[in-house]
């Protein structure tokens, strides 16, 4: 009990950006996402950790509609963003995307050179009226996503024709070029080598300053490395969600401790 | 296989895996018939080549010949007295002279040049002299005339087309021997042909008239052309093309990235499907009913042909177009839809170029299987004699045409041996249309390639 209080302390300290009330999600028949409520906090890296399959993603996607373009999906509950539902019927998913970016699994650069896959973004939401202006803002996303000094000098090469880490970091930049609020990230780092993925850290670590970023990770040092917070699934619950120190020091939840400590998962 | 039966873990093991310098039985089996399956490859692929060749051979060696003809050259007086009795060079009387009128001219060019060139043959008549010029050559007269009123009464020089049987002496296809039975040459007149080229007034030489002139009757096969039908061609493809690829582009992107998937979508597929494998025919009797007996457009027209054409391609570009777009990796269209584009954005931006290349090849493929289609057109009254070119689109659209395929058919239905010649040189322009367009397809493949 002393622990729930703990956690309330530190929402009230922190504004809360992402707040989830009861969230269902169903694949057809398959009840995937059993009645989640959750508050993410504001420049804070929260960490969605749990077995493969246990609605992790599914819950991230929900969180900026992507789920949308699944035809057999359903969400149903709350999700705010700022206190407003996005999901009211008002709401076009495509300036919720703009606002919530989001990082893939495996490095998806498109097949542009690198500037265009930074300057597609702000293109497309016109956030840049001059040349200048959009070379600017692809540098300082790039400079962001960490990558600038390695690609300063072939802007015009090919973003597919990166190594793996460089894509993701890419992928980031162009992420961050649309000035969105919260970076949703989906495994970021499990199609990367160790040394990729420390630079991919560091880097979700500078972005707390900006940005709410919320992380999928299948690595529970990578959650405990970069988290300040850390929410644990399984199937399809939220088991346990506080401060990343406590969840792997001192979970209270057993489920919690067994997936910590190897043995479930 | 002797160890089997002596003891120990030793011989066991080799009893269980054998030496590895020689192949088991499975092992033997296994190679065998991965060698049965390579064999039965390289034959199948053998054939393929053998029966290509064997077609190009046959098509070419009948074919080019129609490339090439046999002219005879004359000096014509353009007689007056015959051509404008009142000497006031009124156009509409000299129109009134009929070919009839013009055929003693180049006769009479054609006796002064044998006393030219001092020929006489013996038992060969002035008709029969006369009849080695082709049927063509009064008509070709008439028309100069016509256009240059001027000339009349003077000497002109003339290049006119021998007839088809003395052309054919040249590439073979008549002989002296079956001249002697043949009721339309006589070796007499093949022998004054080899004196008058003998003399330099008889030549064989490229053709350009096979390309760019009409279709002429069935007794004068050395005038026919494929140039109508090569317009027929063109403007149908024009209106498939411009037809066809919007549709099917439009309709396959809304089927593979907006369509909701549920029963009517799943109905409408399989129609798509089906409907790439319904024979060409029954577009044809649907482009009677539809297009000419309910929508009244005209017979033989190249709109009519180049719509059922349309609808006989649109399931091929569909379904290529489909398989390209599903084919473009879903991480695109997360990566776009994460950065905050619209479905259509995503689409259009970034699913749509990389697609690019196999929508072109499916439309290409789609076009050159039009372009060789012959029944429907045949059923539209595209197989009609047509002597006039269409005028330029869009008005030509309407006019009658004919097409290439169809005229192949036409000719090879036709009794004189030449015009399996010149059917043969059809289809070697048909396949060489084909090939530009497949040399299209892979140079806008490679373009849109390189783009990555």
């Amino acid at each position: 009990m002393n622990d729930m209080r703990h956690l309330e302390r530190t929402a009230d300290t922190k504004d809360i950006k992402i707040s989830a009330r009861n969230c269902q999600v169903h694949y057809g028949d398959t009840h995937a996402i059993k009645d989640v409520s959750v508050e993410l906090e504001d420049k804070t890296v929260t960490a969605f950790i749990g077995p493969s399959g246990c609605g992790k993603s599914t819950f991230l996607r929900c969180l900026n509609r992507m789920n949308d373009t699944i035809d057999i999906c359903r969400v149903e509950g709350d999700i705010l963003l700022d206190g407003e539902d996005i999901y009211d019927k008002r709401v076009d998913p495509v300036q919720l995307r703009a606002k919530v970016g989001m990082v893939f699994q495996k490095p998806n650069p498109f097949p542009k050179s690198i500037y265009d896959n930074v300057a597609y973004g702000p293109r497309i939401h016109g956030l840049a009226r001059t040349k200048a202006e959009l070379d600017e803002i692809v540098e300082n996303s790039l400079r962001r996503g960490a990558i600038w000094d390695e690609v300063k000098d072939r802007l015009d090469a090919p973003g597919t024709g990166l190594s793996g880490g460089q894509q993701q970091r890419l992928c980031i930049a162009r992420a961050v070029a649309t000035e969105p609020e919260v970076l949703l990230m989906d495994e970021p780092c499990s199609a990367l080598d160790p040394i990729a993925t420390a630079q991919v850290e560091e880097l979700i670590d500078e972005l707390r300053e900006r940005y709410s970023v919320v992380i999928v990770t299948h690595s529970m040092q990578q959650a405990a490395r970069v988290s300040q917070k850390t929410a644990f699934f399984h199937l399809g619950s939220l088991v346990e969600y506080d401060e990343t120190g406590q969840i792997f020091t001192n979970p209270k939840d057993p489920r919690t401790e067994s997936y910590i400590t190897g043995r479930i998962g | 296989m002797t160890d089997a039966t002596s003891n120990g873990p030793t011989a066991r093991a080799k009893k269980e895996h054998g030496s590895l310098l020689v192949q088991d039985a499975l092992t033997k089996r296994r190679n065998a018939s991965e060698r049965r399956f390579r064999a039965y490859g390289l034959t199948a692929i053998g054939i393929g080549v053998a029966a290509l060749i064997l077609l190009l051979t046959s098509i070419l060696s009948q074919g080019l010949p129609a490339f090439q003809q046999t002219f005879v050259t004359l000096d014509v007086v353009l007689d007056e007295a015959k051509l404008d009795k009142k000497g006031n060079r009124n156009i509409d009387e000299i129109k009134k002279v009929t070919t009839f009128g013009y055929a003693p001219l180049i006769k009479n060019g054609l006796k002064s040049r044998m006393e030219e060139l001092n020929i006489s043959i013996d038992g060969l008549s002035d008709k029969d002299a006369g009849g080695i010029i082709s049927k063509e050559a009064a008509g070709q007269l008439r028309r100069y005339v016509i256009a240059n009123p001027d000339e009349i009464g003077n000497s002109v020089e003339f290049r006119f087309l021998a007839n088809g049987r003395i052309d054919g002496y040249y590439k073979g296809r008549v002989t002296m021997q079956s001249a002697e039975r043949d009721n339309n040459v006589s070796p007499q007149q093949l022998q004054l042909a080899d004196a008058l080229k003998d003399g330099g007034a008889l030549v064989t030489r490229f053709n350009w008239d096979f390309i760019t002139k009409a279709d002429a009757s069935e007794n004068r096969p050395e005038a026919a052309g494929i140039g109508v039908a090569i317009i027929g061609s063109l403007y149908m493809m024009m209106i498939v093309l411009v037809l066809a690829l919007p549709i099917g582009v439009a309709a396959s992107i809304y089927l593979e990235e907006f369509a909701p998937q549920n029963w009517f979508t799943d109905l409408i597929e399989v129609n798509i499907s089906n409907l790439a494998a319904v024979p060409s025919i029954v577009y044809g009797i649907l482009g009677l009913a539809i297009f000419i007996n309910y929508g009244g457009l005209p017979q033989s027209a190249p709109i009519v042909g180049g719509l059922v054409l349309t609808l006989m391609t649109l399931p091929t570009i569909i379904i290529a177009t489909r398989a390209s777009l599903k084919s473009v990796p879903p991480s695109i269209r997360a990566a776009a839809l994460g950065v905050g584009a619209s479905r259509m954005q995503s689409v259009f931006h970034h699913v749509l170029p990389l697609a690019m290349p196999g929508i072109l090849t499916g439309t290409i493929i789609g076009l050159a299987q039009a372009l060789g289609e012959t029944a429907p057109l045949m059923l539209i009254g595209m197989v009609a004699f047509v002597r006039d070119f269409p005028s330029a689109p869009p008005e030509g659209f309407f006019d009658p045409a004919s097409a290439l395929p169809v005229q192949v058919y036409n000719w090879t239905t036709r009794a004189d041996p030449a015009f399996v010649e010149r059917a043969s040189g059809a289809i070697i322009v048909l396949l060489m249309f084909l090939l530009c367009m497949n040399m299209i397809a892979i140079i806008l493949r490679r373009r849109f390639e390189r783009r990555w």
